[in-house]
């Protein structure tokens, strides 16, 4: 199965690992994901200003180029875009939401983007994790060569996968499918209370303190409930609780580092794919002093 | 490959400009209006050659005249269309009922960096030139740029730090600036452009491994006997020994293909 995937800036810069093990899962899973041959940003964050209209051509755009693919038979009758960053999931799907709905507004972007196709609205965005429910747990299950049954895992949300509820991959009250998806590779996933609660996004740019402070809050609520590694699926929220440990170490000497990794690092573990293609190298605090304690790189 | 026949048509073009008007010659007339003052020109002149036909005479805006230079940026409208178009003067004939205006300068800021110590990595695009995350993908560059170039998909590469691409999507950019003065985000493309280039070339490009294998084997002196037997050869010969040789290259040109 073939699906066009967009992978957006930081997937190709900060998080490799992220797209690498992805792929790698996906194709394990009998899943091609197609990079869209041409992209562009995704928008970044969804514009709310009604009449702010240009600041949706960049999402449109992307999902034009689906349309395209399937022109060009990249890909067959396949109009769901994958994507991987929650924060682009976020923006694509909240932008084509507003003119699949709202036929006038769209007819308005398709004439200012004047050289591309019309946009149809017949595009679908899900996010990865959706893809992976809907190919089954019990078949993720059949895949899995070394179980996650040794790690006590953290799963955390964040904001763009579960807000608003619109388009929400999961209740964005209660959500259960990264707790369904780990508890099916065989892991114990702790009670985490803070899975939910905001890394600070943005702020991390222009206050890194505020952000830290956060970040001690959620990884000390893991801990508390007796976490070893935390698991993410957001670029910017891995950002904020892995690499803004450094600020919290330093503020807060009794706290112990705890690794803060993409689901798809552990995934990529667990069906026993190569340890380059797992990334675990690019996280800020490593989680493979872990992993060999408790047995999962014997070879190394 | 200039062949006399070609310089004679750019002659023949150029004939109402080098040598006055000659009326029984010009079959079809255009109005044009530079910078709203109305002029008959004849119709197959480039607008270049028409305004030089109106009576201008260049002392900007007017480089090599074969569109390399990217010194005759115009903007224009076309009567009865409500689009700005834009084109080089040199390359695009005048049509009737054109309002044009040429750019003599676009103003662009270029930070300097030394490419020796710049670092070749991701983020480098956006620490020299950090507007480029004001890009919402209008597409306004690309539909301002004369050669036809993806303007908009080389910044969004270079947001992604893609040099390469930046570098190849890029490539036939002549910085005529008229792809920075249309963006709503006041990017100046060509020069993040000419940055992507510079720096693919010192540290992405990699060189062709036949070339390393050929330098030695000049230095080992494969060559040289080769070099020693022209050199020792007389006038005549060496016209030979060359037209032989162009014989043997136009005969694999046109095979067309590689052995």
């Amino acid at each position: 199965m073939k699906i066009p995937y967009y992978p957006g800036c930081t997937l190709k810069t900060k998080a490799k690992n992220f797209e690498r093990s992805s792929i790698a899962v996906a194709e394990m899973l009998g899943v091609e994901l197609v990079e869209l041959p041409k992209w562009n940003c995704c928008g970044v964050v969804h514009s709310l200003t009604s009449d702010d209209l240009i600041h949706h051509l960049a999402p449109i755009r992307n999902l034009v180029r689906v349309q395209e693919m399937n022109e060009e038979k990249l890909v067959e009758d396949e109009f769901r875009l994958v994507t991987l960053c929650s924060m682009c999931y976020n923006t694509l799907k909240r932008s084509n939401l507003r003119f699949i709905e709202n036929y006038e507004e769209r007819e308005k972007i398709n004439s200012i983007m004047e050289r591309e196709e019309d946009y149809k609205g017949n595009v679908k965005v899900v996010h990865f994790l959706e893809i992976l429910r809907d190919i089954g747990y019990d078949k993720i299950s059949d895949k899995i060569k070394k179980p996650l049954d040794k790690l006590k895992i953290a799963v955390y949300y964040g904001c763009n996968l579960l807000r608003p509820k619109e388009v929400g991959i999961d209740d964005p009250e209660n959500p259960d499918i990264l707790e369904t998806l780990f508890e099916s590779l065989g892991a114990e996933v702790t009670l985490f209370p803070y899975k939910k609660m905001c890394c600070g996004s943005y702020q991390t740019v222009l206050d890194k303190e505020s952000v830290a402070d956060l970040t001690y809050n959620i990884l000390s609520n893991a801990k508390e409930h007796h976490a070893e590694i935390v698991v993410t699926s957001c670029p910017l929220c891995a950002f904020n609780l892995d690499n803004r440990q450094e600020i919290v170490r330093s503020k807060h000497s009794e706290f112990k580092a705890i690794p803060v990794v993409y689901f798809s690092q552990l995934m990529a573990l667990a069906f026993g794919l190569n340890i380059e293609i797992c990334g675990f190298d690019s996280n800020y605090i490593s989680a493979l002093p872990l992993l060999k304690k408790k047995g999962y790189l014997k070879n190394k | 490959m200039v062949k006399k026949d070609i310089m004679e048509e750019i002659a023949k073009a150029n004939k109402s400009v080098i040598k006055g008007v000659d009326k029984k010659d010009i079959e079809h007339w255009a109005t044009i209006y530079i910078m709203g003052k109305a002029y008959r020109v004849p119709a197959d002149l480039t607008i270049m050659q028409a305004m030089e036909y109106a009576g201008y005479k260049f002392i900007r805006s007017c480089g090599c005249r074969a569109g390399f230079c990217g010194a005759c940026s115009t903007i224009y409208r076309l009567k009865g269309d409500y689009k700005l178009q834009t084109a080089m003067a040199c390359q695009t004939r005048v049509e009737d009922g054109m309002y044009l205006v040429q750019l003599p300068f676009s103003p662009a800021e270029k930070p300097i960096y030394d490419i020796d110590t710049v670092e070749y990595e991701e983020n480098s695009f956006l620490k020299y030139f950090p507007e480029i995350a004001r890009c919402v993908s209008c597409n306004t560059c690309t539909k301002a740029c004369p050669q036809d170039l993806e303007v908009m998909d080389f910044i969004q590469a270079a947001l992604r730090g893609d040099f390469k691409k930046v570098a190849e999507l890029s490539f036939d950019c002549i910085q005529c600036g008229l792809c920075a003065i249309r963006c709503p985000a006041e990017i100046v493309q060509y020069n993040v452009a000419q940055f992507g280039r510079i720096m693919y070339g010192k540290y992405g490009f990699k060189e062709n491994e036949f070339l390393e294998k050929r330098v030695t084997e000049i230095k080992e002196g494969k060559f040289d006997k080769e070099f020693k037997r022209l050199l020792s050869l007389s006038g005549n010969k060496i016209v030979d020994v060359y037209k032989k040789q162009q014989a043997t290259k136009s005969k694999y040109l046109k095979k067309g293909g590689k052995k």
